[in-house]
């Protein structure tokens, strides 16, 4: 037995010990998935409703258990005691395991799904899908798919770990709503709602998977089939394109400037959801420096370009084939894109230059990227291909890199190796779209608190978006970046009080608080003035 | 190119050294013989508790000092030459110095207690500290710590994350007494009995004593009390690391004497921080303040001296802050822990025992005169406007929204304590 760690490395502590109730919790659980896991291995059971019912609920009972048993046995606050002694929190042999079974599941998920037993070519299902079927049936009619699966547990995990992250940020009501709402969202908007609208209209081709993604996270949205099947799909079709269009020009665009894209990503998102539930224990592993900022910065933009790049050129050839179901021209579109992009840009130069920082310019020389390169998708491309590529691979390769590869594969599977924000961070376009506003055109800021700042470093370490928070805050700063998703995590852990999220007038926003670092007047305007 | 010294790598050295760095070419070298890089030691705590790892507490990467052409120096100065303007250093080398500033912070008090220099006696202020507690740790059951400030407590919280059992001799009647009122203070006394800390209050350490290894084994306590331990946290305050100055003929009192442009008698060296004394305290300082936020303050300050624009160490409204296991802690202006016969108080104390405020003002003028907040966030900015422009309590008590600093939907307290306050110092009529 022992109190302590010799080197700070993964070693046991006494306080690892687990109580009578977590033990408890964890047979349980691990009871439940491994239900699943035989069922995986295709063992038939005999009434497959109640092995299911059984699986899921235990899994849930188990996660209740154990979260209980771990935060109501002491007094509210923070309780981040041992993160880095332990093995799962630490990138130890637990962390490395289970990153190893989830990047495999989603291999398996994206690219052989025969595997997890889909019935291919008329074949019945069998395995953890077949299992699946008898609650597929009752909810969408139809027997179920990987993706139906994989949408069970996903929203699983985001209940039982959002309630486990209720239970640990019990003292703050702030993360307490947003859970619950990434909770409702996940459960209502991504997983019931769909399935019911699919079983009530069955006669209608399917349309979304998941009815809160907007463009450009859900990269499909103005794909040929996607578009063809929403304007042939009567009222509810109709309902869906125009909803999405007005997601993303209207809806999300006032969202974030009066809230900053948390609204969204930490608040509505499934891969936030997931992140901020499932994901929490892993993110004090997001890596902080400078270097990946750098990495982040040019990953984020040019997943941007491309998403941009990918949807007009997915539009474009729409409109070269389907010229009757348009009232535009695809020379009108490319056109009116790269005039409104180019008066975009010119406003953005030349009403915020003095605002740039090297985030900003990064936006700026992606929208002129994307301008350049829609005008050469006009001049050089025919109707099935885009830039002498054909167009249904240079589609089929952006679903695969942005869609499987990023957000699942490292996006989730490798949570407890590299943090549970990776996708957000590097590969979401979504994130940057709302980024790019939220730097430039939103209230949203956290605010520095004075001079109170000890330059602990809590904020810095458990900002899953590795943000120096810190490197703001010590010098008095507010800190405004577009990759801030809004958790709240930096100011709950604050010991001193110094950080909160913000809705404020835009003026000023940026500006340092230099002013109340605690000396007199004078020195302050002094320091300020020669920088 | 002048030659720029800094003894001292802790906040007030850095700070002075970053700031120089903004506005001059000059040659800046910092020794010290704590770390390598700088960190802030309020996070050691942090690292023990297993929330951080220890390259988590240095806010610059690595590389900063080399790009920022700070020269850094592991080494302890043995003595200071003030003839020959120079160092000589632990390993006999000797360093000349143009300008020399002495930020070498403190060190734990011992107050001659028999068996204080035993293993296993250990302060917390320095990263030796740290290692210290790393290494008795795992073999530790319980732990006795002296002395009733914000560093016991942190270490007590410390030590109760790895489940030792921790034993808190409080010298005072109460905890923190000496700065807190006593409705504050009781509220910590009873948190610290909630997180299962065995709290003495009134007790004083008489002697620690040794086993045949030379480790310490068990404190005696003036009651007579014999509590077997393994790890004797000594937290009874701090003093000037000054030692190594007594033969440099710089004035020293407990710190090293400054004015007010942070000199010391001796021509071309200052002294910051928590090792420096003022000849008088500032307003209602005390002479030596062993605070981060003042020893950042000072750096800033001589870091203006040093470029040519000679600027005075004057540090605004006094504010503070700690926390107390969950229960955070924030101070702006004074709050006197004993009444003075100008000051009148408001306290309101949540139902829940973890909330509370106390508001000091003038009895006659009602003038704002300072706060105390427990479990709610307030914002700096707030009240040093109100201290600034002699605001009165009535003032704030009517802005309590303003002021108030706690992350976004949080249950607010405001009506509570208006009506309350409206109650004592105003009667029925409406505010």
């Amino acid at each position: 037995m022992s109190n302590s760690t010799q080197n700070l490395s993964i070693a046991s502590h006494q306080n690892n010990e687990l109580t009578t109730f977590q033990k408890l919790g964890l047979a349980i659980g691990f009871t439940g998935l491994f239900i699943l896991t035989l069922a995986f291995f295709n063992v038939n059971f005999p009434n497959t409703t109640m092995w299911l019912s059984i699986s899921i609920t235990s899994i849930l009972v188990g996660i209740v258990i154990y979260a209980r048993a771990s935060y109501l046995s002491r007094p509210e606050g923070i309780s981040n005691n041992g993160i880095y002694h332990k093995s799962l929190t630490n990138k130890g042999v637990i962390a490395w395991i289970i990153g190893i079974i989830l990047t495999l599941f989603y291999i398996v998920l994206y690219w052989f799904p025969k595997y997890l037993g889909l019935g291919e070519n008329g074949n019945p299902n069998s395995g953890i899908v077949g299992f699946f079927d008898p609650f597929s049936l009752a909810l969408n009619g139809k027997i179920a798919s990987q993706w139906f699966v994989y949408g069970t547990l996903y929203t699983i995990a985001i209940l039982g770990f959002g309630y486990k992250f209720i239970l640990k940020y019990r003292h703050n009501k702030y993360q307490l709503v947003r859970t619950i709402s990434v909770m409702f969202f996940q459960l209502g908007f991504a997983f019931l709602m769909p399935e019911i609208l699919s079983k009530l209209n069955p006669e209608l081709p399917y349309f979304a998977k998941d009815i809160k993604n907007m463009w450009p996270l859900n990269y499909y949205f103005f794909e040929d089939w996607h578009l063809t099947n929403m304007l042939q799909g009567g009222n509810l079709g109709l309902f869906m394109l125009v909803f999405g269009i007005a997601m993303i020009f209207i809806i999300s665009p006032i969202l974030t400037y009066f809230y900053g894209k948390r609204w969204y990503c930490s608040w509505v998102c499934g891969c936030g959801g997931l992140a901020e539930t499932a994901g929490d224990s892993f993110r004090h592993l997001s890596n902080s420096t400078q270097k990946v900022w750098k990495l982040e910065r040019w990953l984020i933009h040019s997943v941007l370009v491309f998403s941009f790049v990918m949807t007009i050129a997915v539009i474009f050839t729409f409109l070269s084939n389907n010229p009757e179901m348009s009232f535009i021209t695809r020379n009108q579109f490319i056109y009116g894109i790269a005039a409104f992009l180019i008066v975009f840009t010119g406003t953005l130069f030349l009403f915020k230059r003095n605002d740039l920082d090297t985030d900003a310019k990064f936006t700026m020389l992606t929208l002129v990227a994307i301008i350049i390169i829609s005008i050469l998708i006009n001049l050089f491309s025919g109707n099935q291909n885009i830039l002498f590529v054909d167009s249904n691979t240079l589609r089929k390769s952006y679903g695969f890199a942005i869609g499987a590869m990023f957000s699942g594969v490292i996006g989730v599977g490798f949570y407890p190796l590299l943090g549970n924000r990776v996708w957000c961070r590097f590969g979401c376009p979504m994130a940057a779209i709302l980024g790019l506003q939220q730097r430039l055109f939103s209230r949203f800021r956290i605010t520095t608190n004075g001079g109170q700042c000890i330059s602990c470093g809590n904020c810095t370490t458990h900002c899953e978006m590795g943000i120096d928070v810190r490197s703001y805050a010590q010098k008095g700063e507010n800190i405004v970046r577009s990759s801030c998703v809004g958790c709240g995590i930096c100011a709950a852990v604050c010991p001193r009080g110094v950080l909160k999220l913000e809705n404020g007038a835009e003026e000023g926003r940026i500006n340092t608080n230099e002013i109340l670092l605690g000396n007199d007047v004078n020195l302050m305007d002094l320091l300020k003035n020669k920088n | 190119m002048e030659n720029i010294v800094i003894i001292g790598n802790g906040i007030s050295g850095i700070t002075l050294a970053c700031h120089i760095r903004k506005k001059s070419n000059s040659k800046i070298t910092i020794i010290s013989s704590e770390a390598e890089f700088f960190f802030s030691r309020t996070a050691l705590m942090y690292v023990f508790m297993g929330h951080m790892k220890f390259e988590h507490t240095q806010p610059y990467e690595n590389d900063f000092w080399k790009k920022n052409n700070i020269n850094l120096i592991s080494a302890s100065v043995e003595h200071v030459n003030t003839k020959e303007k120079s160092l000589i250093l632990n390993d006999d080398s000797v360093i000349n110095y143009d300008k020399l500033v002495i930020a070498t912070g403190s060190k734990s008090n011992k107050f001659n207690w028999p068996g204080q220099d035993l293993k296993g006696v250990t302060g917390l202020y320095s990263k030796q500290d740290l290692e210290t507690l790393e290494a008795f740790a795992p073999t530790c059951k319980r732990a006795v710590i002296v002395g009733g400030g914000l560093i016991g407590i942190e270490l007590a919280e410390m030590l109760r994350s790895r489940n030792i059992q921790v034993t808190f001799l409080v010298r005072e009647m109460s905890f923190w007494d000496g700065v807190l009122p006593s409705g504050e203070s009781q509220m910590i006394n009873r948190h610290i009995s909630e997180h299962h800390i065995d709290l003495r209050l009134n007790t004083n350490l008489t002697e620690i004593l040794s086993d045949e290894n030379g480790n310490a084994r068990a404190v005696v306590t003036d009651k007579n009390e014999t509590i077997e331990c393994q790890i004797v946290g000594v937290t009874a305050g701090v003093s000037p690391n000054i030692d190594f100055l007594k033969t440099s003929g710089i004035e020293l009192g407990r710190g090293v004497k400054v004015n007010r442009f942070l000199e010391t008698n001796s021509k071309d060296i200052y002294a910051i921080g928590d090792c420096a004394e003022q000849h008088e305290g500032i307003g209602l300082r005390r002479p030596i303040e062993a605070v981060w936020y003042t020893g950042r303050m000072m750096g800033e300050a001589l870091a203006q001296t040093l470029t040519g624009n000679p600027t005075q160490y004057n540090p605004g409204h006094w504010f503070n802050s700690a926390k107390f296991l969950d229960i955070e802690y924030q101070t702006y202006g004074w709050v006197w822990a004993q009444k003075k016969e100008y000051e009148e108080q408001f306290y309101w104390e949540h139902s829940s025992g973890k909330k509370a405020i106390r508001i000091s003002f003038h009895k006659e003028t009602r003038v704002f005169l300072g706060i105390n907040t427990f479990g709610i966030r307030m914002r700096h900015e707030f009240f040093d406007t109100v201290l600034t422009k002699n605001k009165s309590v009535d003032y704030v008590i009517h802005h309590l929204a303003e002021a108030n600093f706690d992350p976004e939907l949080f249950t607010s307290h405001k009506k509570e304590i208006q009506e309350q306050f409206v109650k004592q110092f105003i009667g029925v009529k409406i505010m």
